[in-house]
């Protein structure tokens, strides 16, 4: 027998990311035709500091009258936008990659104040990935006829581009990109939650010298939203958020002109056969819905484990859980950050409530929480089923469900019973294996043996209730052109 | 002493079916460990315990009894500091330098080890290796780091493997010992990960990367899949198997992620040097620049620290 000894606890200090060299105005404007100008409404919101609940910046609250402002804006630069030739494009698109890359740090730390995700996500993940789609939608400014061989094509002309506060400044790039390189002008409005970033951006773009007009980024909340989605002279919408959202305007632009790419919300199946190589799959388990405060549409929030395999995933996962390291955003060490508002807390909490409620076993980490801010602990739920509230809906939190199986045939109708479709996860160490589930998954994005991978050129959006259209790659560009 | 030793346990799984390992998946893991970012009180705590867990090392051929008489000295004093500063664990010889390293680790609690059995190849017949080992015991050695038959191994004689594991933990009686897989000649974590069941289920008490002879030796990658190994044992049959890196880990920073990697792998009672040893020789010296760094807040020359 193995003797207990005695062990001093070994705790990791606090390593925090420094923010003197980071720049916030203590009020923004809105970005309208190259230059920052005060809002008509004349009124101003605040964004706060999920981590510590202090606010951060005041940021202008743009009612019809400044979204018509931009949109007029974005109307006069699309002529000469789309004249200019698409080499001198992709310069710009360029020119947008690497000033991102070089204030990369920057961008980073902003993204983790305003936004509350681990700065050690936003510096390896948001930010170069970020770069990354403008290098890549660069690449092919100036190759579109490649592209799309033997097709005849042209931009829709303005873009209105609505982007949720999960990744902020992600999702801008993964709708101006594309937009840019396909000769469209844009308004964007950021999330009301997460406007920072946008409106760094905003500086970055007034540096590259990009032709006034040709991105115009305003920030409001669901009104202005709602301005840009009814505006008469907008050609094409691009959404990222909810499903309930996405229907409303789904139903408002209904019998227009506009075209529309929604990518909504999901509930992912991450299914773990009994031949998987368990270590890695509970890591897996752990990035596929706790990444980004399991914030992510694509977060594998349904977990199924093949039977035999039950008890060991668990153990193993509950022990990882344990070492996971939840606080301070801007702390290297953090795994988890902050949630990204009170409202997403309370939903949380109330999926929590609903999930006990419902007789499933929780079991969560036992850290301390900071006692200021918004926190959650990861948390896991046993003993549910298809028909809980917690498997069935989106939760958009560090919640996980899980649900076993038996056979091959139960977890694909399983993880197909559901109104989502946007991603699923396999494991297992048989090719065949990976071949038959993931061809069965009705997932717009079927990961084997790995999860929440992201790449420019690979395209990404759902099938059922989870949305409309593709982004990245060619399928990305292909949204932003009439044929 | 003697509740550190396991024993061989004769019931075992057929080697030829063990776990295997997603290669991709671990290194993914392993780099997230390398951010982890050890600063102040952790660091020094950190430094501490990595130096307490060394074994430093001399396996030359050109090894003399002064110059392992100078590496005792060493392990036992390692620096002038202003602070009070631990040994190493053990230091590392071979059999023949056994009995002069005992002499002058006495009373000092450092551990003398011997690598035996035709070390580093492993290419003798079993009597021989185990009058190797032996000898290396009745020298006086505390511990002795075995290697094991990797052409047997990749030969798919997994039993033979593991039943001449026994025989050596036989002839150690009271020394400890530890299982040297060689993983630099295995050529996948698949196989690591065999090496690494077998080594424990014949009753290791140590599993060890590698003799330093070979490269790559110890890399983070192998050994997280040594020390997932180590948990699956140890939740399975409530025994505790200690790991030890060898060569190749000679910065401070790097034996701070091992540390980081063994307490998030294995939990913090496996954090003290009867679980866990770094075999090195380098490592010492540039902990201790560390330490002083902290202390003072400047590097100092490394001729400040001596090099025995």
């Amino acid at each position: 027998m193995a003797k207990k000894s005695k062990h001093t606890s070994w705790d990791l200090s606090p390593a925090p990311e420094s923010t003197g060299h980071v720049d916030i105005k203590k009020k923004y404007d809105l970005f309208i035709d190259g230059k920052f100008v005060k809002p008509k409404s004349g009124k101003y919101f605040n964004t706060i500091n999920p981590a510590s609940e202090q606010v951060l910046s005041s940021v202008a609250h743009a009612n019809e009258a400044d979204v018509d402002r931009a949109v007029k804006a974005a109307r006069k630069a699309s002529g000469p936008w789309q004249k200019l030739s698409r080499k001198e494009r992709a310069k710009y698109i360029y020119r947008i990659a690497r000033l991102i890359q070089e204030r990369a740090k920057e961008f980073a730390v902003i993204e983790s104040l305003d936004g509350g995700k681990p700065i050690r996500e936003s510096r390896d993940v948001d930010v170069p990935l970020a770069a990354n789609h403008f290098f890549y939608t660069a690449g092919w400014a100036d190759k579109l006829e490649y592209a799309f061989p033997n097709r005849k094509f042209a931009p829709y002309g303005v873009a209105g581009q609505i982007i949720p506060w999960n990744f902020p400044l992600l999702m801008a790039a993964w709708k101006i990109a594309p937009a840019l390189a396909t000769g469209n002008t844009v308004v964007l409005k950021p999330a009301e939650t997460t406007p920072l970033t946008a409106l760094k951006l905003a500086e970055l773009i007034q540096d590259a010298d990009l032709p006034p007009g040709v991105v115009n980024i305003i920030t409001g909340e669901g009104d202005t939203g709602a301005a840009i989605v009814n505006h008469k002279d907008i050609d094409k919408i691009a959404f990222t958020g909810s499903t309930g959202v996405g229907k409303i305007i789904r139903k408002a632009i209904a019998g227009t002109k506009k075209k529309a790419t929604l990518e909504l919300g999901g509930k992912a199946a991450n299914i773990i056969c009994e031949d998987a190589t368990i270590d890695q799959a509970v890591e897996g388990i752990v990035n596929g819905i706790y990444f980004n405060q399991g914030h992510v549409c694509c977060a594998g929030s349904r977990l199924f484990v093949q039977e035999s395999v039950y008890d060991e995933v668990l153990e193993k996962l509950k022990f990882r859980i344990e070492s996971l390291v939840v606080g301070d955003p801007l702390d290297k060490n953090t795994d988890i950050g902050a949630i990204n508002s009170k409202e997403q807390l309370h939903t949380i909490e109330k999926y929590i409530k609903a999930g006990k409620a419902e007789g499933a076993i929780m079991y969560q980490n036992n850290c301390d929480l900071p006692s200021k801010g918004f926190w959650c602990r990861p948390t896991l739920f046993t003993n549910v089923s298809q028909s809980s509230k917690i498997v069935q809906e989106e939760i958009f939190g560090p919640v996980l469900a899980i649900q076993t199986f038996r056979t091959i045939a139960e977890v694909i109708s399983k993880a197909n019973n559901t109104p989502y479709g946007l991603s699923a996860g396999v494991w297992t160490d048989k090719g065949s294996k990976i071949f038959n589930l993931s061809s069965q998954m009705n997932a717009g994005v079927v990961w084997a043996n790995t999860y929440n991978k992201f790449d420019p050129a690979s395209p990404f959006g759902g099938y059922k209730e989870s949305g409309i259209g593709r982004e990245g790659g060619l399928h990305g560009l292909q949204a932003y052109l009439k044929f | 002493m003697k509740n550190l030793l396991n024993k061989p346990l004769k019931k075992h799984p057929d080697f030829r079916h063990t776990t295997t390992i997603d290669q991709v998946g671990v290194l993914e893991r392993t780099s997230r460990i390398t951010k982890r970012s050890i600063k102040n009180e952790a660091k020094m705590q950190g430094l501490k315990m990595a130096l307490n867990m060394i074994d430093l090392t001399t396996l030359e051929g050109a090894d003399t009894d002064q110059k392992v008489r100078q590496m005792c000295n060493k392990a036992k004093n390692l620096h002038v500091s202003s602070i009070k500063l631990p040994t190493t664990a053990a230091v590392c010889v071979y059999p023949s330098l056994v009995k002069t390293a005992k002499k002058e680790v006495e009373g000092s609690g450092v551990k003398v080890a011997a690598v035996a059995t035709a070390f580093p190849s492993g290419q003798a017949p079993l009597d021989v290796k185990l009058a190797d080992t032996k000898f290396a015991v009745s020298e006086g050695a505390d511990e002795i780091d075995m290697v094991i038959s990797r052409g047997r191994f990749h030969q798919g004689e997994y039993n033979y493997v593991y039943d001449e594991i026994c025989a050596i933990k036989e002839a150690c009686g009271k020394a400890r010992l530890k299982v040297i897989l060689e993983t630099g000649e295995l050529g996948s974590l698949d196989k690591v990960r065999k090496a690494s069941d077998i080594a424990m289920y014949a009753g290791a008490d140590f599993i060890k990367t590698s003799t330093g002879k070979i490269s790559p030796a110890a890399t983070m990658p192998v050994t997280y899949v040594m020390l997932q190994a180590i948990r699956d044992f140890y939740t399975q049959h409530n025994i505790m198997v200690g790991m030890k890196p060898a060569g190749g880990i000679s910065t401070a920073k790097v034996a701070l992620h091992y540390l980081i990697m063994v307490k998030e792998v294995l939990g913090e009672q496996w954090l003290n040097n009867n679980w866990f040893r770094f075999g090195a020789s380098r490592l010492a010296n540039d902990v201790l620049m560390q330490i002083e760094k902290q202390l003072s807040g400047a590097y100092q020359s490394a001729d400040y620290f001596s090099k025995d």
